[in-house]
């Protein structure tokens, strides 16, 4: 009785000071010192959220850079991540990277002649871990390259010029690995005007 | 390849830097006389049971009541978290199959999830339900270990380990919430979300509407690391950028994941008075780690045969990681995603920055396989380092066995009773973590869980079973929930839990009681190299040979066929 009694009053103690005030004083600090990571890092354009840097989201036309697959329904749902858990040796997974990979030689080939199946980089063809991965490889952004410049009537050289300015490399020269931002990239490429 | 090791060498420099200092640190907080202003209110507040010392099973008894009454009150609050507040996006309910084993889940420490936190849980049960059991579980298994430290170095002068109360607030307020304000602090600056505002709707560039979920979640974060815990508030736990942004928030918490548990090791040995036995522990730990990084890092570089038959460009260079990128994201890469994986399940946080069901056979089979080993390199916060003296207590037996003496272990004898429990203790995890698989492979609702087919659907099935038994948490995720997985799946993590605890309490009492015996010519020592080799060899015959059929059946077989 003596146990259960102590208990009691440590849930009480506990989840007021560890469930509300730590939250709380946090979540006050960061809406002082970084409001703007700590509501999702939104994306605003004239006046309207179109979207987070964090969250990939869906691009289809041919103006734009296009995201990584995505497992989650509908895809790249921000409210509902997922992993695809196909396993390495599914066939389910042999099937979407030959449809995957198929749909980008149909996309880009036009653009890039003599485009084959082993010029495609691995991220391109293969659901992110979060489903929302926000960012692509440079490797990935330079076979798109082409047909955007080429749909938008740019130069290639300054189409190359946004992709390396929304490419984040690795952090200290050596952690992680160089991303490309496809919502930031876009958004800069949409600024630049163009048809 | 190269850039890839050189982060985890780095990784690993930082990892021992952080952890030998903290562990002093945590040596003195447990071994300080006179508490401050708030603990001794605060113990005066509990009542009597939290005055004076307890032996083990008084100590004991205060751990369990305190963990099922804790599991009542999460459960109650999930299952009415509809009619509360906080609960900004109207969540309903969770299902009381899923409340069962998430309260198990998280009152044991082992972040099992069978459901999509996003989705799932209001601001309320994530804050004042999981979390606070983020901190809680966590500090029960901290005071544990240091009530069975206080009966190794007792000089055979009294039974008393210590009192839990106390040791319980010493563990949270002088340890886990320190730490944990610095890491939100720096989670935040790399952007993790912590707000109470709900999801937020976008207008996307191309006309569509986004929602985003969003949380109180850069605070939940930073324990759910530090607290070997795992249990993320989205799905995709840290692989989600809202809960891991940069290559940077990445470092900082694959470090929580093994800070504590290394700094425990550094503790241990200064509180059983055995430094250099705790640096042969040490060794010990990071050697499994290292052989688990050496492992999966190459295998999930190599790619799946899937994808090398594919045709798709799978080698590392500066514009892309390459390798089996299904299921993991561009910042982090291939070395990043097998870290973590070996460092989640050589504790038992539990957490993980990519899907360990797309891993391939040979990089998925190096966290089952640490998880069967118990989580002992060095283990989960508390639980990790009592799983490893299990082990120990079978390493000096057999070498006792070997020179034909009464073994001994930091000059204290040790006889049948600690020779029971420890095989108990080392021994009941992994056989549930068995016979629950092949209970689940046989019975058809068991199957209905499996998502891949053949060999990997086994494998999927172990990894649920070994994950929860040994209160760890991670998944190959496609495993799913139905009400035969999670009522199972509750049972084995509260008895994972509660048996080695047990046992590991009662080997602090008795040798409490034990007089210290002076060493001499003829004592096996403890504190070199050959004892370290004899520990290796020990846990790997005694899990490690137990898993190797399994293993067969599930990761080897799949990679053999392809």
């Amino acid at each position: 009785m003596r146990a259960l009694a102590a208990s009691v009053v440590a849930i009480v103690v506990f989840t007021a000071a560890l469930g509300f005030g730590y939250p709380a004083l946090m979540t006050g600090f960061a809406q002082v010192a970084f409001p703007h990571q700590a509501n999702g890092s939104l994306v605003v354009r004239n006046g309207t959220v179109v979207g987070s840097s964090l969250a990939a989201q869906e691009f289809t036309s041919p103006r734009y850079f296009h995201e990584r697959p995505s497992a989650t329904s509908p895809a790249y749902n921000a409210a509902f991540t997922t992993f695809s858990n196909l396993g390495p040796t599914s066939p389910a997974l042999a099937k979407l990277v030959r449809t995957n990979a198929q749909a980008i030689l149909k996309l880009e080939g036009p653009y890039n002649p003599g485009l084959t199946i082993h010029d495609i980089p691995v991220d391109a063809v293969v659901p992110s871990g979060s489903g929302i991965d926000p960012d692509i490889t440079p490797a990935y952004a330079a076979l798109q390259s082409r047909r955007v410049a080429a749909v938008r009537h740019l130069p290639l050289a300054t189409v190359q010029l946004l992709i390396r300015e929304n490419t984040a490399g690795r952090t200290f020269g050596f952690l992680g690995e160089a991303g490309v931002n496809v919502l930031e990239l876009n958004l800069a490429l949409d600024k630049l005007g163009g048809n | 390849m190269g850039q890839g090791w050189a982060q985890i060498v780095v990784y690993a420099v930082v990892l021992i830097a952080l952890s030998y200092p903290l562990g002093i640190w945590m040596a003195r907080v447990y071994t300080r006389e006179r508490g401050d202003v708030v603990e001794r209110g605060f113990l005066r507040l509990l009542g009597r049971d939290a005055s004076g010392d307890q032996d083990w099973k008084h100590y004991g008894k205060s751990v369990v009541v305190f963990s099922v009454a804790f599991m009542a009150f999460l459960y109650g609050l999930l299952r009415l978290q509809g009619h509360l507040f906080l609960n900004p996006d109207h969540l309903p309910a969770v299902p009381w199959t899923v409340a069962f084993n998430t309260a198990a889940s998280f009152i044991t420490n082992t972040n099992w999830q069978y459901y999509g936190g996003e989705a799932t849980m209001s601001y309320l049960s994530q804050m004042a339900g999981l979390a606070v059991q983020n901190f809680v579980s966590a500090g029960v298994g901290m005071a544990v270990l240091v009530a069975i430290a206080r009966g190794i170095s007792r000089r055979g002068t009294g039974a008393g380990l210590g009192n839990f109360w106390r040791d319980l607030y010493r563990s949270i307020v002088y340890i886990l919430l320190p730490l944990a304000v610095v890491l939100t602090v720096i989670l935040l600056s790399q952007g993790v979300v912590q707000t109470f505002h709900g999801h937020v709707t976008a207008t996307t560039v191309q006309g569509a509407h986004q929602s985003i979920a969003r949380g109180p979640f850069a605070s939940q974060e930073a324990i759910k690391q530090l607290g070997t815990n795992g249990g993320g508030p989205y799905d995709s736990n840290s692989a989600v950028p809202f809960e891991n942004p940069t290559p940077l928030s990445n470092f900082f918490e694959v470090l929580a994941i093994l800070l504590i548990p290394f700094a425990q090791v550094v503790m241990f040995g200064r509180m059983v008075l055995a430094r250099r036995h705790a640096w042969v522990l040490y060794a010990v730990c990071f050697t499994i780690f290292a052989i688990g990084v050496g492992i999966a890092l190459p295998s999930e570089q190599h790619g799946s045969s899937v994808l090398r038959n594919s045709g798709v460009n799978i080698t590392h260079s500066a514009s892309q990681p390459g390798g089996n990128m299904t299921d993991k994201e561009v910042r982090f890469g291939i070395a990043n995603t097998a870290l973590w994986a070996t460092a989640t399940t050589d504790v038992s946080n539990g957490s993980v920055n990519g899907g360990h069901d797309a891993f391939t056979p040979a990089g998925g089979a190096v966290p089952l396989v640490n998880m069967f080993l118990g989580e002992v390199e060095p283990g989960g916060v508390g639980s990790g380092i009592y799983g490893l003296i299990f082990y120990i207590l079978i390493a000096v037996f057999v070498a006792g066995l070997m020179v034909g003496r009464t073994p001994e272990w930091l000059g204290k004898k040790i006889e049948a009773r600690e020779m029971k429990l420890a095989a108990i203790g080392a021994l009941f995890v992994p056989t549930m973590a068995l016979v629950l698989t092949a209970v689940a492979i046989v019975a058809p609702a068991g199957l209905a869980s499996v998502y891949n087919a053949g060999a990997h659907g086994f494998t999927e099935t172990l990894y649920a079973y070994t994950s929860q038994s040994n209160n760890n948490g991670s998944a190959f995720a496609g495993y799913g929930a139905t009400t035969f997985s999670t009522t199972l799946g509750g049972i084995a993590m509260l008895f994972g839990r509660f048996v080695p605890l047990l046992a590991g309490l009662a080997i602090g009492g008795s040798l409490a009681r034990k007089k210290v015996v002076p060493a001499s010519a003829g004592t096996f020592r403890t504190d070199g190299a050959t004892f370290g080799v004899l520990l290796l060899g020990v846990i790997a015959l005694t899990a490690g040979l137990m898993i190797l059929p399994a293993l067969t059946l599930g990761p080897i077989v799949e990679g053999l066929m392809h």
